[in-house]
C-alpha cells in the first residue's frame, strides 16, 4: 500500500474525518437502541416500494439485526479512523472512504432488512463494493484478479440465494422475514424444502466462504488491510453467517439442516485451522482463522440447543473483537516494519508497546485463556456441542479448531512482538509505534476482549440474549455467560485445547514444514478456480467463433432463416385454412406500385453497380412507403420514406468507394440464394394474407379513437400513441438509437485519424 | 464534390429543411409529423448540408456535437417523464397546461407531452447526425 508519512503536516483529511464522523454518529444513533432491544421489543419499519409485486422497502430492528449493526458501525469507526491515517496522502483516499462508506452502508441494509427481496439488494450491493474494495489497488493484477474472484464467486452464491428467496415467497406467500419467521413448519414440510434450502446455502457458503468455496477469501486479501480487518473479519464474510442465522427459525431443525451445516462447518474450521498454521504471512494467517471462525459458527447454527445458539451469539462477538484488532495490529507492524513475514518478525515490543499490548489482548482472547471474553465463548462452545445429537462430530471439530486457534494466536501475536528480534532486516529500523488513530482501534477491541470477559452482565442481557431470542424465540433460552461454572467436561476440554495449543505452538515451525511439503502435492482449488475460468474463456471463444463469422450474408441468411422457420413452425402448429386465403381487390395504381416494387428488387439483384443497387434499395423503400400512403397511414409513409432518403445517403457514403460487386456467375452461392429470398419472401406473404382475410380485432384501434383528443388532447392518433398512450416504449426505443448512435461513433471513431478533428 | 450549385441551392433548402421540421414536430400532435418525423426531416437538412460543404462545416454549422444533441433529448424525454411525478402521477402521464383558457376555449395547450417530443426529436436527429458525420468523416481520411 502506497502511504506517504511526509506529504503535508495535516495529521487528517476531509476524506478520512468524514467516514469516521458517520459510522460514529450511526453506531451512537443505534446504541440508543439498546435498552429497548434488551427489554425484548422488535422494531420495524416499512414503506411500499413495489407494491405491486408485494416487495416494501422494510427494516426490522431486533436484537440479531441490532448486534450486527453495532459491529458494523462500531467497528467501521475504528477501521475508518484508521485508514483515515493509513491511507493519508494516498492519491485515491476519497475514492477510498467513499467505497468504504459505501460498503458500510450496503452492510447496514442486509442485516436490517426485512424483505427478502430489498436483503438480497443489499447483498448484492456489498458484493459491488467489496469488489471495489479488493480491487482497490487496481494497477496490480493480482488485486484485480482477486477482485474478480471474489465478486464471481459470492455473486453467483447470491444469484442461487436468489431463487431461494423467491421459492420462499411463493411457499410462505410473503417476503417479509418478520411473517416467515413464524411459518418455520410450512417451509419444512413443502415440497420445496430441499431446494430452498441448497439455494440458500449456496447464497450463504460462498458469501461466507466454506469449503470449497473458500478460495476467494485469502485471496482477498490482496485489499487494503483496512479492507481486511473490515471486511473480512468482523462484516461480510459474516453475512453468509447472518443469513443463515435468520433464516434459522424458519429452516432449522431438520437432518438436512444438521448434518449439511455440521459437515460443512466441521470440515471449513478444522482445514483452515490447518492452513492458517502453515502461513508466513500474518495476514494470511489471521485470513485463515477467519475461515476457521465461520466454519465454527455455521457449525454451531447447525444445531438447535441453547447452548449451541448462545455459544454462537458469544464467539460471533469475540471473533469481531478480536480478529479485527489483530488484523489492524498486523497493519501497523506492516506500516511500521514493511513486513509480514512471521519467519522474520520479533522483539517488536520495544519499539511498538502499545500495539504489542493491544494484540497480545486480542490473542490471548483469540487462544481462549480466562478471564478473556474468548474462554467464556470457548466454553460455551464446548457445552453446546456436548448437547448436541452430533456431539462428537461438533466436538471433535470445536477441539481441533480451538488447539490450533491458540497456535496460531501466538504465532500471530506472541512471536512478532516478544520472540527473537535477530532475523530482523538490520538496514531498516523499526520506526516506534504506528500513529495514535491506527493505535487505538486495536487498542479499543482487545481492550473490549477482557472487559466484557470480567463483567459479561451488560453483554448478555443486551446483546446475547436478544440474539437468542431471535433465533430461538425465546429469550428464557439464553444461557448464562460465566467465567467459572465449576470442573466441568468443557473446563477439562479447555485445558486439554491449552495443552495441545502449546504444544502445537512449539513445534509449528516442523508443522509449517510438514504441511509445506504436503500443501505441494495437494489439490488447490485456486487454481482449479483458474482452470474453471480458462475452460469458460474457451467455451465462450468456441461457441463466438460459431455465432459471430463476421461474414454479413451469414448473418443475414441466420436472421431471416429463423423468421422463415418459426414462420413455418407456426403455420404448422395453427394449420390456418390456406383456401381461404384468396388476393384482395386490388386496383390498377396498387399493381403499379406492386410492379415498380418488383422490378426495383430485381434491378438490385441483377446490377454489378453499388450505386444502381443502393438506388434500387430506395426504390423498393420508397414503394413501400407509397403503400402506406395508399392505404391511408401518412405518419407511418413520411418515416418511410425519410428513413429510405437517409439510407441511401449512409449506403452511399459507405459503400462507393467499395468495388464493384462480383458477376454473378462468380458467387456459386446466388441460385441458392434466391431460392432462400423467395421462400421467406412467400412465407411472409402466405401470413399476411391470411391474417388480413380474417376478422381483425379493433377493440385497440377503437380505444385510441375515441380516447385520443378527450385524454390526450391530439387528434393525430399514430402520434398521440407514441408520445402519450405508449410513451414508455417511445422512451425505450430513443434510449436504444442514441445508445445505438454512440456505439457506432465509438466504433468508427476508433482507428487512429490524420486529419485535426471538430 | 465542390459543386456551387449544390452549395447555392443547400443553403437555401437546408434553412427550408429546418423550418419544416420544427413545423412537422409542432403540428404533430393533431395532424402528421412529431418528434421522429421532424427529427429525421431536421437531420436529412444537415446531412444535405454535409454532402455540399463538408462535415467540417456542417459540424462548424450545428455548433454543438450531434451526440450531444441526442443525448440532451433523451434526458429532455426523460424529464418530461419524471415531471409527472412532481404532481403525483405515473411515470410518463402528460401534465398539460392551457394558457389563456381551458382546452375548450380555445387555450394555448403547452405540456409535458409536447417537451418529450421535442426531446424524440433531438434524439433522431442527433443520433442519424452522429453516425453520417462519423461516417463521412471515416470516408475523408
Amino acid at each position: 500500500m502506497a502511504t506517504n508519512d511526509t506529504t503535508g503536516t495535516r495529521a487528517f483529511s476531509a476524506a478520512g474525518i468524514l467516514p469516521c464522523a458517520i459510522s460514529l454518529a450511526l453506531f451512537v444513533w443505534f446504541a440508543g437502541f439498546l435498552p429497548e432491544i434488551a427489554r425484548g421489543e422488535v422494531l420495524r419499519f416499512s414503506v411500499p416500494w413495489v407494491p405491486s409485486l408485494g416487495v416494501s422497502l422494510s427494516f426490522l430492528l431486533d436484537g440479531l439485526g441490532l448486534t450486527f449493526a453495532l459491529l458494523i458501525t462500531g467497528i467501521g469507526f475504528l477501521v475508518m479512523l484508521y485508514s483515515a491515517r493509513y491511507l493519508i496522502g494516498h492519491v485515491h483516499h476519497a475514492r477510498f472512504s467513499l467505497y468504504l462508506t459505501s460498503f458500510m452502508l450496503a452492510m447496514l441494509g442486509l442485516v436490517l432488512a426485512d424483505n427478502l427481496l430489498v436483503l438480497f439488494v443489499f447483498w448484492e450491493l456489498t458484493t459491488f463494493t467489496s469488489y471495489l474494495l479488493i480491487g482497490f489497488a487496481h494497477s496490480s493484477a493480482e488485486s484485480r484478479r482477486s477482485a474478480l474472484q471474489a465478486m464471481l464467486v459470492t455473486a453467483s452464491g447470491g444469484l442461487a440465494m436468489l431463487a431461494g428467496f423467491i421459492l420462499i415467497g411463493t411457499v410462505a406467500g410473503t417476503f417479509e422475514l418478520s411473517e416467515i419467521r413464524a411459518m418455520g413448519g410450512v417451509l419444512r414440510d413443502s415440497p420445496m424444502y430441499l431446494a430452498i434450502l441448497i439455494l440458500i446455502l449456496a447464497g450463504a457458503f460462498t458469501k461466507s466462504a466454506q469449503v470449497p468455496f473458500h478460495f476467494w477469501l485469502p485471496n482477498a486479501m490482496a485489499a487494503p488491510t483496512p479492507v481486511s480487518a473490515y471486511l473480512h473479519s468482523a462484516t461480510m464474510v459474516k453475512g453468509g453467517v447472518y443469513l443463515l442465522a435468520r433464516m434459522h427459525p424458519s429452516l432449522s431443525g431438520t437432518d438436512v439442516w444438521l448434518w449439511t451445516l455440521g459437515i460443512f462447518g466441521a470440515v471449513t474450521a478444522v482445514f483452515a485451522s490447518v492452513v492458517s498454521l502453515r502461513q508466513t504471512d500474518l495476514k494470511q494467517a489471521l485470513a485463515y482463522t477467519t475461515l476457521m471462525a465461520l466454519g465454527t459458527l455455521t457449525l454451531f447454527l447447525s444445531a438447535p440447543g441453547s447452548y449451541a445458539i448462545t455459544a454462537m451469539a458469544t464467539f460471533l462477538v469475540v471473533h469481531s473483537f478480536y480478529k479485527a484488532a489483530l488484523f489492524l495490529a498486523v497493519g501497523c507492524i506492516d506500516h511500521q516494519t514493511g513486513t509480514r513475514n512471521a519467519d522474520v518478525l520479533g522483539g517488536l515490543w520495544r519499539p511498538m508497546p502499545v500495539t504489542a499490548f493491544a494484540a497480545g489482548l486480542a490473542a490471548l482472547s483469540m487462544a481462549g485463556v480466562p478471564p478473556f471474553l474468548g474462554f467464556i465463548a470457548k466454553e460455551l462452545l464446548y457445552k453446546g456441542a456436548l448437547e448436541t445429537s452430533t456431539a462428537i462430530l461438533i466436538v471433535t471439530a470445536a477441539f481441533a479448531a480451538s488447539a490450533m486457534m491458540f497456535a496460531v494466536a501466538g504465532i500471530v501475536a506472541f512471536r512478532p512482538f516478544w520472540g527473537s528480534g535477530k532475523r530482523m532486516d538490520p538496514s531498516r529500523p523499526v520506526l516506534g509505534e504506528a500513529p495514535w488513530p491506527m493505535v487505538a482501534g486495536p487498542l479499543l477491541l482487545g481492550i473490549a476482549g477482557i472487559v466484557f470477559g470480567l463483567a459479561p452482565e451488560p453483554l448478555q442481557s443486551h446483546v446475547v440474549t436478544p440474539i437468542v431470542a431471535s433465533l430461538l424465540g425465546d429469550p428464557a433460552q439464553a444461557e448464562p455467560l460465566l467465567l467459572w461454572t465449576g470442573v466441568n467436561t468443557a473446563l477439562i476440554l479447555s485445558l486439554l485445547t491449552f495443552a495441545t495449543g502449546i504444544g502445537l505452538y512449539a513445534l509449528h515451525l516442523r508443522i509449517r514444514a510438514g504441511l509445506a511439503r504436503f500443501s505441494e502435492v495437494a489439490p488447490d482449488s485456486d487454481v482449479g478456480w483458474d482452470r474453471f475460468l480458462a475452460g469458460f474463456v474457451r467455451l465462450a471463444n468456441w461457441q463466438t467463433d460459431i455465432l459471430q463469422s463476421g461474414v454479413m450474408r451469414r448473418y443475414l441468411m441466420t436472421i431471416f432463416g429463423v423468421l422463415a422457420a418459426g414462420l413455418v413452425f407456426g403455420m404448422a402448429l395453427s394449420f390456418p385454412d390456406l383456401s381461404q386465403v384468396a388476393l384482395p381487390d386490388l386496383l390498377p395504381k396498387h399493381w403499379a406500385v406492386f410492379l415498380m416494387t418488383l422490378i426495383a428488387t430485381g434491378l438490385v439483384a441483377a446490377t454489378r453497380s453499388r450505386i444502381t443497387a443502393i438506388a434500387g434499395l430506395g426504390v423498393v423503400g420508397i414503394g413501400v412507403a407509397m403503400v402506406f400512403i395508399l392505404f391511408s397511414a401518412p405518419d407511418v409513409a413520411i418515416t418511410q420514406l425519410l428513413v429510405e432518403t437517409l439510407i441511401v445517403v449512409l449506403f452511399a457514403v459507405a459503400a462507393l468507394r467499395l468495388p464493384n460487386l462480383p458477376r454473378r456467375t462468380e458467387v456459386k452461392s446466388r441460385p441458392g440464394d434466391f431460392v432462400f429470398a423467395v421462400f421467406v419472401g412467400t412465407m411472409i406473404a402466405i401470413v399476411l394474407m391470411s391474417a388480413s382475410s380474417g376478422p381483425i380485432d379493433l377493440r385497440l384501434s377503437e380505444f385510441f379513437e375515441i380516447a385520443s383528443w378527450p385524454e390526450a388532447f391530439g387528434r393525430n392518433i399514430v402520434n398521440v400513441i407514441l408520445v402519450d398512450f405508449r410513451a414508455l416504449d417511445t422512451f425505450g426505443e430513443v434510449a436504444v438509437v442514441a445508445v445505438a448512435a454512440l456505439s457506432a461513433v465509438a466504433l468508427l471513431r476508433q482507428r487512429p485519424r490524420k486529419g485535426p478533428r471538430a | 464534390m465542390k459543386s456551387i450549385i449544390l452549395i447555392a441551392g443547400t443553403r437555401l433548402l437546408v434553412a427550408l429543411l429546418l423550418v419544416f421540421s420544427v413545423y412537422m414536430l409542432w403540428r404533430g400532435h393533431n395532424e402528421p409529423g412529431g418528434g421522429f418525423i421532424g427529427g429525421l426531416i431536421g437531420a436529412t437538412g444537415f446531412v444535405l448540408y454535409a454532402i455540399a460543404c463538408g462535415t467540417q462545416a456542417t459540424r462548424e454549422a450545428l455548433r454543438i456535437r450531434p451526440e450531444i444533441i441526442a443525448m440532451v433529448g433523451l434526458g429532455l424525454s426523460l424529464g418530461a417523464g419524471l415531471i409527472a411525478g412532481l404532481f403525483g402521477d405515473d411515470f410518463l402521464t402528460g401534465q398539460w397546461l392551457f394558457i389563456g383558457g381551458s382546452k375548450e376555449e380555445g387555450g394555448f395547450p403547452l405540456s409535458t407531452v409536447l417537451m418529450f417530443d421535442v426531446g424524440v426529436y433531438g434524439v433522431v436527429m442527433g443520433s442519424v447526425l452522429a453516425i453520417v458525420l462519423a461516417l463521412e468523416e471515416e470516408e475523408e481520411d
